[in-house]
């Protein structure tokens, strides 16, 4: 499972800090880093946070399948 | 008629951000035809942004920032297959490797590339880096990784300091050359780039400015080893990032007719491509960075964009107005945002900075590194910038929206006694800086230089 997150929607709330630490992180203050590859263990902590995500700036899916090319 | 729209042939040359969230709105938006996306790089759409920070940090491998799709598009990737030209009578693309692709509606999302660095022989040198790629960023990180003694970042745009603050927190030496008077000084103005510059400094950044990189040196394997600077002084370092901006991907378009030129494609705020003379076509549309587009709230001036949400924006009006008839079309009218994190602040724009002749710090200070920025032009609110303030941005976007008188009256509670002084916004010519500026005012015209006489 992949995720982006739309940094311009983006407020810092860091809702998804406190969720899954493993894979959203604050850069000093407010700036989020994430790993866009989720660990399998973390995909249910991923999906709460982009359902918490205030601005629902996290997107949660596939990426397209190497047999479609 | 809208029943055809949503039948035929369409083709998305580019397949990284806009063309991929193109092709996913066409299907939302109910298309049923053929859709067939081509990419030069052989790898499914991939997010650019992660590259120059999570990536360089060691952070994430550079194969995986692989962008999670909304829906399944249903569409014909042809990936490592390059578009070589449009032939826009027969209504064809012609490919590097295949048959012509011939389509019913074209839209061109080819985004752009890093400038390379002049001189072909020196930017051989192994050690010589861009960075734009996956496969640039996987190169540039392993380097980073095997820890050089000193690395050279030429350029202080939002790229080149991005990188430098990787070097640094990964304990590396690094140096940034900048022939402007400081870095991001042409995004973001004369009083930002001195913070950006206290922070490059403050974080043990080596950073030249006023000077330019006259020559790389090799040693006599073919290896990078430094680089000698228009000051007279010479930098010894074992990798150079060159990181001089970015060069719109037209060259396939030269001969398609198209007002497609240096600056990108002209468009018009529905997303159609202007031919060269001006007029617009109906078949051909653009998004993206490539794309240049007109916009009302800075007096209807064609903007170039290298933005991340406005590729979004501009992929999904362009891909509706594909399948609509002509009184449900939409246009693109979004107001500019971006993003940048180094050195530990989150900065973020909305609006054009460079559209500007005044700015205030209407929030914050410059001591606090917590700051928000408003810009002016002729008395009004054109952009903000916030540093570590990001939830204050939505306000004054709504003040650029809505022409507010600049300087921005009083609201905010931590008001400082800057607010009352406004100051130069001092926005140098992007002619004199090694960065470009990631938002570009390219003036009112869908110009290219007619090289073709019809009789």
């Amino acid at each position: 499972m992949q995720i982006v997150v739309d940094l311009t929607l983006c407020q810092g709330y860091a809702q998804c800090v406190f969720l899954a630490p493993e894979v959203f992180r604050l850069h000093g203050e407010e700036a989020l880093l994430y790993t866009p590859t989720v660990p399998d263990d973390q995909l249910e902590r991923v999906r709460q946070a982009a359902a918490a995500c205030p601005v629902q700036a996290i997107l949660v899916g596939e990426e397209v399948s190497a047999g479609d090319r | 008629m809208t029943d055809d729209l949503r039948k035929g042939r369409i083709v998305i040359v580019g397949a990284s951000l806009a063309g991929l969230r193109a092709a996913e709105t066409l299907r939302e938006e109910g298309f049923t035809g053929s859709l067939t996306v081509v990419g030069d790089e052989a790898y499914p759409p991939y997010d650019r942004p992660p590259l120059s920070k999570q990536v360089l940090l060691g952070q994430t491998a550079p194969d995986a920032t692989g962008l999670p799709i909304r829906r399944d598009p249903d569409a014909e990737w042809r990936l490592g297959v390059r578009a070589t030209g449009l032939d826009p009578m027969g209504k064809r693309v012609l490919l590097s490797d295949g048959d012509p692709l011939p389509f019913d509606r074209l839209l061109i999302a080819t985004g752009t590339r890093a400038r390379p660095w002049p001189n072909p022989e020196e930017a051989a040198l192994e050690g010589v880096f861009t960075l734009r790629t996956c496969d640039d960023a996987g190169g540039l990180a392993a380097r980073l990784a095997a820890g050089p003694r000193r690395v050279l970042v030429i350029g202080g745009g939002f790229t080149g300091s991005e990188i430098a603050s990787a070097c640094r927190e990964r304990g590396l030496e690094v140096t940034v050359a900048e022939r402007g008077p400081g870095p991001l000084v042409g995004a973001l103005g004369g009083t930002l780039s001195k913070l950006a510059a206290a922070m490059h400094r403050g974080h043990g950044v080596d950073l030249r400015c006023g000077v330019t990189v006259t020559a790389l040196h090799g040693d006599g394997g073919g290896r990078f080893i430094g680089a000698d600077l228009s000051d007279g002084s010479r930098v010894e370092a074992d990798v150079c990032v060159v990181a001089l901006g970015a060069v719109r991907n037209v060259e396939w378009l030269a001969d398609a007719g198209l007002a497609a030129g240096p600056r990108g494609v002209a468009c018009d705020a529905g997303c159609r491509a202007f031919n060269m003379y001006g007029i617009v076509t109906d078949d051909v549309f653009v998004a993206g960075d490539v794309s240049r587009f007109p916009h009302p709230l800075f007096e209807y001036q064609m903007l170039s964009l290298e933005h991340w949400g406005n590729a979004v924006a501009q992929a999904e009006v362009a891909a509706h107005n594909m399948v609509s008839p002509g009184p449900l079309r939409r246009p693109h009218l979004a107001v500019p945002m971006f993003w940048s994190s180094q050195f530990g602040l989150n900065i973020k724009s909305v609006g054009v900075p460079s559209f500007s002749d005044q700015v205030v710090i209407a929030q914050g200070s410059l001591e606090a590194r917590r700051l928000a920025m408003v810009y002016g032009y002729r008395g009004r609110v054109t952009a903000a910038v916030t540093v570590n303030m990001a939830k204050s941005l939505e306000y004054y976007q709504h003040l650029i929206e809505t022409a507010a008188p600049f300087p921005p009256a009083p609201g905010a509670a931590d008001r400082p006694m800057a607010a009352e002084i406004p100051v130069p916004s001092d926005v140098p010519d992007p002619k004199g800086l090694s960065h470009g500026p990631t938002v570009a005012l390219t003036g009112y015209l869908p110009d290219r230089r007619l090289t073709v006489v019809q009789h």
